[in-house]
């Protein structure tokens, strides 16, 4: 069993589906933060068997959370405040999701036009979906 | 400031309005010869179509106002690597209103985010074409007097044809209204119009694969164009094509009224002898594409009316 400190004041991300902290990882840019990052792959869970978990020693204010829920909606946020949990946020779906994917449809206009957003926005909440905001494809 | 991109940026009251200045310029269009004297429209077509740029034109200069632009992305700063975005601040600068086509989705939304002129959709890639669809709620109206209650047969290609879905779109939001969907299996509506248009609102609709059999009920008659391309292989396409070419025989089966529709331009599917029929309104249809442009211009340049 490996041991990862405590944290004091930070936040954790928590059910993580495996293997996919990376991406996560990248899509919040992590790499680019000057704090203390724990990244734990493959920890044993109830719930899922296998999951990642993030820990993060610092402020929410860091990242921008939001892109979560449209990653996976599943995963958690633990706030950490001296040591205790303080606060467990459950992830909503947000309404519109900016550059994180790129719309696949070959005649959209973002495939063209020279440092135009990539923007998704939420048309059914229900099954999950998001459409491209010019060309209205399923992401 | 307003712009159209999608026919559904138009409430059914604002449709209605803009429905009833059109039939108004339609009854005397010598009245509004003056309207926009002075204005200009830029036609910004980034791909060859001469039908929707001369009716655009048409309709401008029936209003008494001048039209610049260009045809081709060949002919455009396009050529050069020029963005959509910065074309249409040029642009804003020279004409008071423009209509762009343009063969990448969505970008005439792009253009409406950067643009001082309201900006119409003249038709982008696959996606909408919201002045053909303003054409065809005309054309029902001026001929049949109303949405409601009516029985609607859309035939040919269902499946990429984007005036259809646009048209279905539009005419959910009346009251009773039956769709007949005409078409080979391979080319049906998508299951997302079957399910999120018309199986969410509880519209009445049936999909059948012979116009013969559909014909005797209708009100309407859209007709489209079935590719051959479109075909998994060339003995189905044989097989099927004349399930959907109409003609003289097949508009005996329909009723005195039912009116024959179609976005043009025609290659073989309606034949040339139907053209003398009373019930073809395919031409009639076009016509009233320059007054539904007229009053969409005169709306969008919030003219002040009479003038």
């Amino acid at each position: 069993m490996l041991n990862v400190g405590k944290l004091e004041n930070g936040f954790v991300i928590d059910h993580i589906k495996a293997g996919k902290c990376m991406d996560i990882y990248n899509y919040l840019g992590l790499g680019k933060l000057d704090c203390c990052v724990a990244i734990i792959k493959n920890a044993k869970s109830n719930k899922m068997g296998k999951k990642d978990i993030i820990k993060i020693d610092g402020g929410l204010d860091l990242v921008d959370l939001d892109i979560l829920g449209f990653i996976d909606d599943n995963i958690t946020i633990n706030v950490i405040k001296n040591g205790v949990i303080t606060e467990k946020k459950t992830l909503s779906l947000p309404k519109t999701v900016t550059n994180v994917i790129k719309c696949k449809n070959p005649r959209c206009i973002t495939q063209i036009e020279q440092e135009l957003d990539n923007v998704f926005i939420l048309t059914d909440e229900k099954n999950h979906i998001y459409r491209c905001k010019y060309c209205e494809e399923k992401a | 400031m307003k712009h159209l991109l999608s026919p559904l940026d138009l409430s059914v009251d604002e449709l209605d309005e803009l429905l009833r200045l059109a039939s108004d310029i339609a009854a005397d269009p010598a009245r509004y010869s003056e309207c926009c004297h002075g204005k200009k429209l830029a036609t910004l077509f980034y791909e060859p179509s001469t039908r929707t740029r001369l009716s655009f034109e048409a309709a401008m200069l029936n209003l008494g106002g001048s039209v610049l632009g260009f045809s081709s992305a060949d002919s455009s700063s396009a050529s050069k690597g020029e963005s959509v975005s910065d074309t249409i601040r040029v642009i804003s600068c020279y004409a008071d209103i423009c209509a762009m086509r343009h063969p990448k989705e969505g970008a005439p939304l792009v253009a409406s985010m950067h643009s001082s002129i309201p900006v119409i959709n003249a038709g982008d890639g696959g996606h909408q074409h919201p002045t053909q669809t303003l054409t065809d709620l005309m054309t029902i109206k001026e001929l049949k007097g109303g949405f409601d209650n009516l029985t609607i047969g859309l035939c040919g290609d269902l499946k990429f044809g984007r005036t259809v879905h646009s048209l279905i779109q539009s005419l959910v939001r009346y009251n009773n209204v039956k769709f007949v969907l005409i078409s080979p299996r391979e080319l049906r509506v998508p299951s997302y119009i079957l399910s999120d248009v018309l199986g969410a609102g509880g519209h009445e609709f049936i999909e059948v694969e012979r116009l013969e059999d559909a014909i005797p009920e209708l009100d309407i008659l859209y007709m489209t164009r079935v590719q051959r391309e479109r075909f998994f292989n060339e003995e189905e396409y044989m097989r099927m094509k004349g399930f959907y070419i109409l003609d003289n025989a097949k508009m005996k089966l329909a009723k005195d009224d039912m009116i024959v529709l179609h976005p043009l331009p025609r290659v073989n599917e309606i034949s040339v002898e139907v053209d003398n029929d009373p019930r073809a309104c395919y031409f009639k249809q076009a016509q009233f594409g320059v007054y539904v442009r007229m009053a969409l211009i005169l709306k969008l340049l919030e003219v002040d009316l009479p003038c």
